[in-house]
């Protein structure tokens, strides 16, 4: 069999290949070769073909056939093929491989071989590819390797070590002691690995980490200082042509002690007060010119950031990130967004001096520089700087990739929300947003906008018709389509009547309005949910619109037939609606009430205000507009944020409340909507309980007939202040105080404030008291209610400040009030 | 952590290849496609780190050669771009003509 070909030759003819197909037929021809050469136990080509089997491997194709013949390799003794053997075993076998585990002999013979490049080997393809049973038995050899004085092995021992740590980390301890004298070499090789090994320690366990930094006997051999006093040797020392690169002193090594310095210094003063002279210094003598020095910069920046620096440290080094802004290298300035974005929240002053050049970074044409900057730009917006901010993010929005446009669109409204100046400025962003990037804004911005929207009651015309405006061009954006319609079918008209206050008003007729309603049905861009909000729309409009009912009429029966169940379903409801419950179509289409903003911490359970968006669906959903609002009310008081929040004034219309009430209650028991005519209004009195407490008409709070002992909770120089309970049917938390102030002396009691204080676990609401005079002689009382959230049930005590004009001089009166009977709080 | 640490020329194909993580080998060359892919379509004036799955790429282009390597959030880019070029130097010197 003539001599197998060389692996050069082998490349050279695998590159003249010129397909795919070609060089594949190349190497499979030659792995056959190679694999009949291996049958024949060939010693002496053994090395080429697995040399040559390798490169196949590299480039994709399976060599699975060849790791035995690298564990002969290795058991050879010649080193060449020794070589070759180890390398193959570092890139065909690992610990899924059985055959590994017949390494480990040779892997021990050769650790204690006589020459030092063998040695060297055995360890690196130890410290490759290792697994644990490996590792366990020979790391009595590798930490013998570690104590020698030949520094070429001891820095492939200690990178074996690190393997061996990452794989058994009990065996930790065991390399301690070596490591005490690793520092002390003068050779940079040993010195750049031995500082790894102390990183790996320090990193897995904070046992090692807690030795490493404690004081110890000699203050030699403490580890911040050796490390202090190589890097100040690395900075000062003068040209080194073995370590140079571009001027500096062994980058790599100056970076990696940086790294072992944070770890040190995080969290730690002492150590962090050791470290501030050498890394002012670092930071004030490295040469920026080349990216070699930026790289130690940056490394000194980060370590600056993590440790318990002094302030004036941390100026610096934001200041040393704001020069990278400026630097012309793309590199450099991804990087100081990097780590401004991660130094934001806690130096946000600092930051914030360079706002101007991180938004023009906006403008640059990397994407990667471009997606820093967004987001370090969110972070920066605050109350100050907000109108500037937007319209650069408003700007970028535009014209950026769609990749960001739905991340934007997010952080824009969020950060709206947060420090809108003022409700126009905060709509004319939202339009802006929904205009420019519609179709990328996510699903949950609908409902809070439209939320947002019917709280600022007075915008509600200047709204309308923008979004009015909006659509007349381009109805194709779903978000932005669905805000329209769902304002346009609430504030119709407001529209029409053409009063606006902050615009020019536009003469809208009634006919357009519902032209470019019915044209956002029609459309093949609408998606379902879209069209459902557009038909809505325009039944909410039959009651808000004067001359146009029949052409609502219409169109509604024509979707009544429609494909879309959706559309289907509300068709038919709405058709309901105008044939047989006619009398109650402007009860229920009546405008929305204001929502409020219910805090994210109250319990989830509560109505959702987002879902009021579509009120028409009688069957699955509560009830709409009138009865929603006192439920809130109700609920309300349950959330634990609900002390600021006044309960909702409910606006449903107050003029039929019993009648609405009792045939909304009939409609709901009578599912098809086609059962018998509701004619006489059904009595209220036995109901469901969920929709009678919210009817307007219904007191909130029941009491118990046998009550609660009232208490004199006060009583001093005439003043008596008598407390009265009663407890809510709804909720078992709330208790109801009703104070009676009355006074037995001769004069007058003016101006009496009355002020109450709880512990922190409970909740106070005080209402408006009836006078804030208290006649003289008993002849009458100021009436106030405090309403009391007691969620944790413990004992109710208060603190009441009383203050009143008495006879000519102010008084003013502490006291504390212990004596509530328990079945108030219980 | 370097993940891995590839050679690459302008058509794709694979010079030099060293994964330090294990990755199956049918992974590889679609990742290395991926990677090569990435490099390609990125301008002179762009920077060099891109943000690639879960690790960044640090890449540097020597003529038709690019030598890309894999990192992940610990280690300082702009050190391995150096690193980088030290190892093209090594190999200028060992090798001459490289």
């Amino acid at each position: 069999m003539p001599a197998p070909i060389r692996l050069r030759e082998l490349i050279r003819t695998i590159r003249t290949a010129r397909t795919q197909a070609e060089e594949r037929e190349m190497i499979q021809k030659e792995c056959a070769a190679i694999r009949s050469s291996f049958r024949e136990e060939d010693n002496t080509y053994r090395c080429r073909n697995v040399a040559k089997l390798l490169y196949m491997h590299m480039l994709g194709y399976p060599a699975h056939f060849g790791q035995l013949e690298c564990l002969k390799l290795i058991a050879s003794q010649k080193f060449t093929d020794k070589r070759i053997g180890y390398l193959g075993a570092m890139l065909l076998l690992d610990e899924r491989q059985d055959v590994h585990l017949l390494m480990t002999n040779c892997i021990k013979n050769d650790l204690n071989h006589s020459t030092q490049y063998v040695q060297g080997l055995a360890l690196c393809t130890l410290g490759c590819m290792g697994s644990s049973e490996m590792c366990r038995d020979l790391a009595g050899e590798v930490e013998k390797l570690l104590k020698t004085s030949n520094s070429y092995l001891r820095k492939k021992a200690a990178l074996c070590a690190v393997h061996v740590i990452r794989k058994v980390p009990e065996l930790m301890e065991m390399f301690l002691p070596a490591t005490k004298n690793l520092l002390n070499e003068k050779n940079h090789g040993v010195l750049h690995t031995s500082v790894v090994l102390l990183t790996e320690m320090c990193e897995r366990s904070p046992d090692m980490l807690a030795h490493f930094r404690k004081v110890r006997q000699l203050s030699s051999s403490q580890l911040v200082p050796q490390l202090v006093r190589i890097l100040k040797n690395l900075i000062m020392s003068g040209y080194s042509p073995e370590h140079d690169v571009s001027g500096i002193s062994d980058p790599f090594l100056q970076v990696r002690i940086l790294r072992l310095l944070r770890i040190l210094g995080r969290n730690d003063d002492d150590s962090s007060e050791a470290m501030n002279d050498i890394l002012a210094q670092v930071a004030t003598n490295t040469e920026t010119s080349k990216n070699v020095g930026n790289a130690i910069l940056y490394e000194t920046v980060l370590t600056i950031m993590d440790i318990k620096s002094e302030s004036g440290l941390r100026v610096l080094a934001i200041n040393i990130l704001g020069r990278f802004l400026l630097n012309n290298d793309k590199n450099i300035r991804y990087v100081a967004l990097t780590s401004l974005l991660k130094t934001v929240q806690t130096d946000h002053n600092a930051v914030q001096r360079h706002r101007s050049t991180i938004v023009d970074c906006l403008k640059d044409l990397d994407v990667s520089i471009k997606r820093r900057a967004m987001e370090l730009s969110f972070a920066l917006v605050n109350g100050n700087n907000v109108r500037g901010m937007m319209k650069e993010l408003l700007y970028f929005l535009d014209s950026c990739e769609p990749e960001f446009k739905a991340d934007c669109a997010s952080g824009i409204f969020l950060a709206a929300e947060k420090y809108a100046p003022s409700k126009r400025w905060h709509i004319d962003t939202i339009m802006r947003v929904l205009t420019t990037a519609g179709s990328y804004v996510r699903d949950d911005a609908v409902p809070n906008l439209i939320q947002l929207i019917t709280n600022s009651v007075e915008m509600h015309a200047y709204t309308v018709q923008r979004l009015y405006k909006a659509i007349l061009g381009d109805y194709s954006q779903q978000p932005l389509v669905q805000v329209a319609s769902w304002c346009i079918g609430e504030y119709g008209d407001l529209l029409v009547s053409g009063q606006c206050e902050e615009e020019e008003p536009i003469q809208v007729t009634e006919d357009e309005v519902l032209d470019i309603l019915e044209s956002v049905l029609i459309s093949n861009m609408s998606a379902s949910v879209t069209r459902g909000y557009a038909l809505t729309a325009i039944m909410k409009l039959s009651t808000r619109f004067t001359c146009t009912v029949n052409r609502i009429k219409k169109v509604v029966s024509i979707y009544g037939s429609s494909i879309d169940v959706e559309l289907q379903q509300r068709a038919v409801e709405y058709n309901a609606l105008f044939k047989k419950y006619d009398h109650m179509r402007p009860a229920l289409l009546e405008r929305m009430p204001v929502m409020e903003k219910v805090t994210t911490n109250g319990p989830t359970e509560i109505v959702q205000t987002n879902g009021e968006t579509e009120p028409a669906v009688l069957e699955t959903k509560p009830p709409p507009s009138g009865v929603q609002p006192a439920n809130q009310a109700n609920d309300l008081l349950d959330l634990l944020g609900g002390s600021d929040i006044t309960p909702v004034i409910p606006t449903a219309p107050t003029s039929k409340p019993a009648s609405a009430g009792g045939e909304l209650l009939d409609l709901l028991g009578d599912l098809n909507l086609t059962g018998s005519p509701v004619s006489a209004p059904a009595p209220q009195i036995a109901q469901p309980p969920f929709l009678l407490d919210g009817l307007v008409s219904q007191p909130l709070f029941n009491d118990i007939a046998a009550g609660i002992p009232s208490i004199t909770a006060y009583n001093k120089n005439g003043l008596k202040i008598d407390f009265t309970f009663e407890r809510s049917n709804t909720n078992p938390s709330v208790t109801v105080i009703t104070i009676q102030a009355s006074n037995s002396t001769e004069l007058d009691m003016t101006d009496f404030v009355f002020q109450a204080a709880v512990p922190k676990t409970f909740q106070l609401q005080l209402l408006s008291p009836s006078s804030s005079v208290i006649p003289a002689f008993n002849s009458g009382t100021i009436t106030q209610v405090i309403k009391v959230l007691n969620p944790q049930k413990q004992q109710l005590r208060m603190r009441i400040k009383l203050t009143y004009n008495h006879k000519g001089s102010a008084m003013q009166d502490l006291a504390e009030v212990n004596n509530f009977p328990p079945q108030s709080w219980q | 952590m370097i993940k891995f640490f590839l050679m690459v020329n302008k058509q794709g194909q694979t010079r030099l290849s060293r994964y330090y993580e294990h990755v199956e080998i049918n992974k590889r060359t679609v990742l290395e496609a991926e990677v090569i892919k990435n490099c390609l379509s990125r301008s002179k004036d762009q920077c060099s780190f891109i943000e690639y799955k879960d690790f960044k790429l640090v890449y540097r282009q020597y003529a038709a050669l690019f030598v890309v390597v894999g990192i992940d959030q610990t280690e300082n880019e702009m050190a391995v771009y150096e690193l980088i070029h030290n190892f093209v130097e090594v190999l200028d010197k060992y090798f001459s003509r490289v």
